[in-house]
């Protein structure tokens, strides 16, 4: 496997990054081609299901704070009112009920983790009911969007523990950024390019969750940084280089990451956890029980 | 590095660390005991004390112990059927000194009274090492084929081991080998690249000075 972005751009060359990663997947795995991309294509499949169990209006999770928000984000998108439009605002619905899916205990896919789940499903899956993108097109843009994770977990992580939760929703929204790209054409750099640009944006994310949870912030998170991953693919896609070489972006989330004072490093004690309102919820839902 | 680990794993939420690799931890302690789970003693130590409750891992660990995978939906329920089917459980913090932050120590009983203790940490991202068995400090993944063994630290037990492998053309990919002193108790943990046939397993454990020997299968195998 590559380590860093640099090298699978330039394994690509002219051709096509998503097929120089199945190549590489399968020969460190041992399976065929057709293998690994049909287990990909499965968690495609999965990915899917959790935006439809997100979407039910009775899920709550045990703290009570999340479940049951996606279905409103949908309607609002479904009423033609949402502001950022039919592709965004489908995006950031889906990535929404994926989030929530995953606070109330359901089954999603790690997209890298768990806490930033919602991002790349809400991203791809959007492409392909709002922009007609096939199922290839789809399942080739989570081989992308899996080199790019590669890359950050080799170079610096994806613990909210050890960086933030620029190391989470940073890295989904820059995987989701080239995924985007892949799925609009984009060469194997534009995809870089596109996940520098979605990580630059996110860099000093802190991780804050309310409790420990994985719900305050996290799933409204899932919905910002799914509006950072179009808007990054965006600029790749209008030809605009991004001015950093994007491993070095990725070199610099990590010394932000190892700048952050613990009480920002998913121990539910700085940010918004530190807030009197969401703390009250909490200590009430406990008395509760 | 594996990709269907950063597109993955499929699992139940909310947290790879605290309920995809608390499940997974239970799974393999289930796996170890060899047997039904009649007993429990779960003790959390540092964010998994902390946040057990609101994350599932309570749960988690309990569906594991029950033979659940990470994306099996019944982990949300595993509680209230580990208590229809007779599962004594408890949990409480424990303090490991030097421990990561996500670290559970299992005190298990069988059906048949087994006893296994394990401590484990859940790494990130679904990722689990198992620390310690036991009572001896050992370090494997559970991610390759695993075999386990038990036994007494006797000269020649290696040799014996890794000659039944042979004879079925099981080949060993690591190997490690831990005792609590010369001549007592003492572990081989070996990742192997086949899953040895059961005839295979029968000899090892019918060779002198070997107490127990089981096998995990790899999640990737």
């Amino acid at each position: 496997m590559n380590d860093t972005l640099a090298e699978w751009v330039a394994l690509a060359g002219d051709g096509s990054l998503a097929k120089a990663v199945l190549h590489a997947q399968a020969e460190e795995s041992g399976d065929t081609e057709e293998a690994v991309w049909a287990k990909m294509r499965s968690r495609l499949e999965a990915m899917k299901e959790a935006v439809q169990e997100g979407l039910r209006k009775d899920i709550r999770s045990l703290s009570g704070l999340s479940g049951g928000q996606a279905p409103l984000l949908m309607q609002h998108f479904l009423s033609g009112k949402a502001l950022c439009g039919t592709l965004l605002g489908k995006a950031e619905a889906y990535a929404l009920a994926t989030a929530e899916c995953n606070a109330c205990m359901g089954k999603i896919v790690a997209a890298p983790t768990a806490g930033a789940c919602g991002i790349l499903p809400g991203a791809v899956l959007a492409m392909m009911e709002e922009k007609g993108k096939t199922e290839e097109q789809a399942v080739d843009a989570l081989f992308v969007a899996a080199a790019v994770a590669e890359a950050i977990v080799t170079q610096a992580n994806v613990s909210g523990a050890e960086g933030g939760c620029q190391a989470e929703c940073g890295s989904a929204a820059a995987m989701a950024a080239a995924a985007l790209c892949s799925m609009e054409g984009g060469s194997a750099q534009q995809c870089a390019d596109a996940a520098a640009f979605a990580l630059m944006n996110l860099l000093g994310l802190v991780c804050d969750p309310a409790g420990g949870l994985v719900e305050v912030p996290c799933v409204y998170r899932n919905v910002g940084a799914s509006g950072v991953a179009f808007t990054a693919a965006d600029l790749a896609l209008s030809g605009i280089r991004c001015p950093i070489v994007p491993d070095e972006v990725i070199l610099a989330m990590k010394d932000v990451g190892d700048a952050l004072p613990p009480s920002l490093r998913e121990t539910g004690v700085g940010g918004c956890a530190s807030c009197p309102s969401i703390k009250a919820k909490l200590c009430m839902r406990l008395q509760e029980d | 590095m594996d990709l269907f680990d950063l597109i993955g794993p499929v699992m139940i939420g909310p947290s790879s660390s605290h309920t995809a690799g608390a499940a997974r931890i239970g799974l393999t302690a289930r796996m170890l005991l060899g047997e039904d789970v009649a007993q429990a003693d779960i003790g959390f130590h540092g964010s998994f004390a902390a946040t057990y409750q609101g994350h599932g891992t309570d749960r988690a660990v309990v569906g594991g112990l029950m033979g659940m995978g990470v994306d099996d939906p019944r982990l949300r329920d595993s509680l209230n059927l580990a208590k229809k089917q007779g599962m004594q459980i408890s949990f409480h913090p424990v303090s490991i000194k030097g421990a990561h932050p996500n670290t559970v120590r299992l005190s298990l009983t069988g059906v048949s009274g087994k006893h296994l203790t394990l401590e484990a940490a859940s790494v990130g991202g679904g990722l689990v090492e198992i620390r310690s068995l036991d009572g001896m400090r050992v370090d494997f993944t559970g991610k390759n084929n695993t075999l386990i063994i038990h036994h007494t630290d006797a000269p020649g037990m290696i040799a014996a081991v890794t000659s039944c492998l042979a004879q079925e053309s099981v080949n060993i990919a690591t190997m490690q080998v831990y005792r609590t002193r010369a001549g007592a108790d003492a572990m081989m943990v070996l990742e192997l690249d086949e899953a040895p046939a059961a005839p295979v397993m029968t000899a090892i454990r019918s060779l002198p000075d070997v107490q127990s020997a089981e096998f995990l299968k790899g999640r990737d195998a």
